[in-house]
């Protein structure tokens, strides 16, 4: 994980230890014969909340991956038995254990499939930030000079416009170009969605990784790497990033719950995407938890509005988790 | 130092020049000026529509773009009787965007020096006495708090307190048909809104000071004070406290930038007639002469605290290296 030429090293100093100081620590001892990638694990799941949103967050991710078998009816489906009579605004019950909506769907089986959708979103919107800013920021840090400067102009330029802004004039702008929605889908569709983020997620992570980079690069191991004779992109591949992989991780987690709230907050306004006929989003929901709430239907609330707020906490205290993990220094604290 | 200072001023025109430029492209080809203007005002006459293009600049093709700019620029910078008036009534654009970024400031105002104030002081107790039952609480109730998205909180504290108990007013900043100024009506009003935004702020800063001042007394110096017998207090104050702030100027000046459009959530939830309505309602009805001052207003404040941000930083911290 970090810098692979200290693995050995720690070995042998263990070994070292060893014979000096026979079995008295047997609890420094296991440390040191650790790789940085087991250490980072054991700190992981010593961050007792993110072990309980990581057991949480697989259940759900199970649950969702499965949503054919998991989910009690289809996206569409509506919640039929003649003895009950009318289906629709059905409040909880053993029919239906969420209750129904308007047009007498399940809403325990739409929140699956809407999880799945909002899930999907979340993970490619943030993969394609995080590789956008990694690839601008690792960039601009190492080559420096004008081309840095020029980097972070254009940074700068998208960070002056307040995220939801930035989002609901662009969506407005870009779906109005042709040759842009034939790319990246109508302006309703989920990869347009996916795309606005993107567009706009990447800042934090390229001036993160930028920054991380200028720390790195006049560091003895890169110049060993550079009179060994390793190129620019070789040396970004193989030691600049594996040993920021931390941070960055940290950044992901977090972007992923970003663009999931984002959507749910464009879906709450009206501007989300519209997922189609055959998909539904957690935004979709929440959209129309705002006619529940005016009626009365509390379980049109607080079910999507509940399972956002769950997804937030799990994801952000797997981020803190892995914001642990990562920081080394938490060992000798200890 | 200044040469850092001098070459940020010299890029701050030119890139408000270009986010201007690239804003005013957005909008004309976000929100189709004629057919706009056509909903808007369905009975409008074709010498209207053609007026109404001619006013505003709103010529066709990337020439047209450009021209138009700079006529919009110009009228711009001229001041608020030279704007364009707005598509709905021909009204003044000037007067209710005014109204609303007072708004906007007063809600925004009241709730960061409230989330500030709790949040940095939470902070500071926390690290303190780190794992402390006060610290865990205040950190766990911060991590939970920070994560519920605010048109959630939003419109739970809505349902509970408004509709429910009807211990505050729904929304609004007064009730309908009121006159005047009334500091208890309008503190009523503002209760829920700025409890929204203080949530956020409080659960942000508690964490970045906690962080920070933990990170700041596991450092040297502050060894180094203790060594030399100050007290606890003093260190905690004198050089914990005073360094740990450093970083949080920084996301300080941030947020500053930041509040003017970032309120918009709670603006809309609560119907408070601040910028963030004023932005909702100028993209619903393809208000271009409305919406142009707005974005641009906005813009230009969130550059400009950046640009103290990055300032400040550095001349707060010397060991950071400009160049």
């Amino acid at each position: 994980m970090t810098d692979a030429n200290s693995t050995p090293n720690a070995r042998d100093a263990s070994l070292v230890v060893d014979t000096e100081l026979g079995v008295d620590d047997v609890e420094a001892l296991n440390v040191a014969t650790l790789t940085p990638l087991q250490m980072a694990w054991r700190r992981y799941w010593r961050h007792k909340a993110a072990a309980v949103s990581t057991v949480i967050m697989a259940f759900l991710l199970i649950v969702v991956l499965f949503a054919p078998l998991t989910a009690r009816y289809g996206i569409n489906e509506q919640v039929l038995k003649i003895e009950e009579g009318n289906n629709i605004f059905l409040s909880p019950r053993k029919l239906a254990w969420f209750g129904t909506d308007d047009i007498g769907h399940d809403m325990y089986s739409r929140l699956i499939w809407g999880i799945r959708t909002s899930l999907f979103i979340g993970v490619v919107s943030a993969i394609l930030s995080v590789v956008i800013g990694t690839a601008a920021g690792a960039l601009a840090g190492l080559y420096g000079g004008w081309f840095d400067d020029l980097m972070m102009r254009v940074t700068d330029i998208f960070l002056a416009f307040p995220f939801f802004v930035a989002v609901v004039v662009a969506r407005a702008a870009l779906g109005n170009i042709k040759w842009i929605t034939d790319i990246v889908g109508e302006i309703s569709s989920i990869k347009f969605i996916i795309f606005l983020f993107a567009l706009f997620g990447w800042m934090g992570v390229a001036r993160l990784v930028r920054g991380q980079v200028l720390a790195l690069k006049e560091r003895e191991f890169i110049e060993a790497a550079r009179a060994v004779g390793a190129g620019n992109p070789r040396i970004i591949v193989t030691h600049l990033l594996p040993n920021s992989i931390g941070p960055i991780l940290v950044a992901l987690t977090l972007s992923v719950i970003g663009a999931i709230v984002a959507e749910s907050t464009l879906a709450f306004f009206g501007l989300g995407p519209q997922p189609g006929a055959d998909s539904t989003s957690l935004g979709k929901l929440v959209e129309l938890s705002r006619e529940g709430a005016k009626q009365g239907n509390w379980w049109l609330v607080v079910f999507p509005c509940g399972a956002l707020v769950l997804l937030a906490i799990c994801i952000n205290f797997i981020g803190d988790g892995l914001r642990d993990a990562v920081d080394a220094k938490l060992d000798s604290v200890k | 130092m200044l040469r850092f200072i001098v070459r940020r001023l010299l890029w701050l025109p030119l890139t408000i020049l270009l986010v201007t430029f690239i804003v005013y492209c957005a909008v004309r080809t976000g929100w189709h000026p004629e057919q706009t203007y056509k909903r808007a005002n369905p009975r409008a006459s074709q010498a209207k529509v053609a007026e109404y293009l001619k006013v505003n600049g709103l010529y066709k093709g990337f020439t047209g773009f450009v021209r138009g700019y700079f006529e919009w620029f110009w009228r711009f910078i001229q001041g608020p009787d030279h704007w364009p008036r707005s598509i709905k009534g021909r009204s003044l654009v000037y007067p209710p965007l005014r109204y609303a970024i007072f708004n906007t400031l007063r809600l925004a105002g009241i709730s960061s020096l409230l989330g500030w104030g709790l949040g940095l002081s939470i902070g500071t107790i926390a690290a303190r006495k780190p794992g402390s039952w006060f610290d865990s609480i205040a950190n766990t109730g911060a991590f939970f708090l920070g994560a519920i998205p605010p048109f959630v909180s939003g419109v739970a504290l809505q349902l509970i307190f408004a509709v429910e108990l009807g211990w505050f007013p729904v929304a609004g900043i007064y009730p309908p048909g009121h006159q005047g100024f009334d500091l208890g009506l309008m503190a009523k009003h503002l209760v829920l809104p700025v409890t929204v935004v203080t949530i956020q702020v409080v659960s942000a800063y508690s964490r970045y000071m906690r962080a920070s001042l933990l990170e700041v007394r596991s450092s040297d110096f502050v060894r180094t004070a203790r060594a030399k017998g100050l007290s606890e207090r003093a260190v905690l104050f004198r050089h914990g406290v005073r360094n740990a702030l450093i970083p949080i100027v920084t996301v300080l000046a941030i947020d500053i930038g930041g509040l003017l459009g970032g309120l918009i959530i709670t603006e809309a939830i609560f119907n408070y007639p601040g910028m963030g309505v004023y932005f909702i309602k100028a993209i619903t009805n393809g208000d271009i002469p409305q919406l142009m001052p707005y974005l641009v207003i906005t813009i230009i404040s969130v550059l400009i605290f950046n640009l103290i941000a990055d300032v400040s930083y550095a001349y707060l911290d010397p060991r950071i290296r400009l160049d």
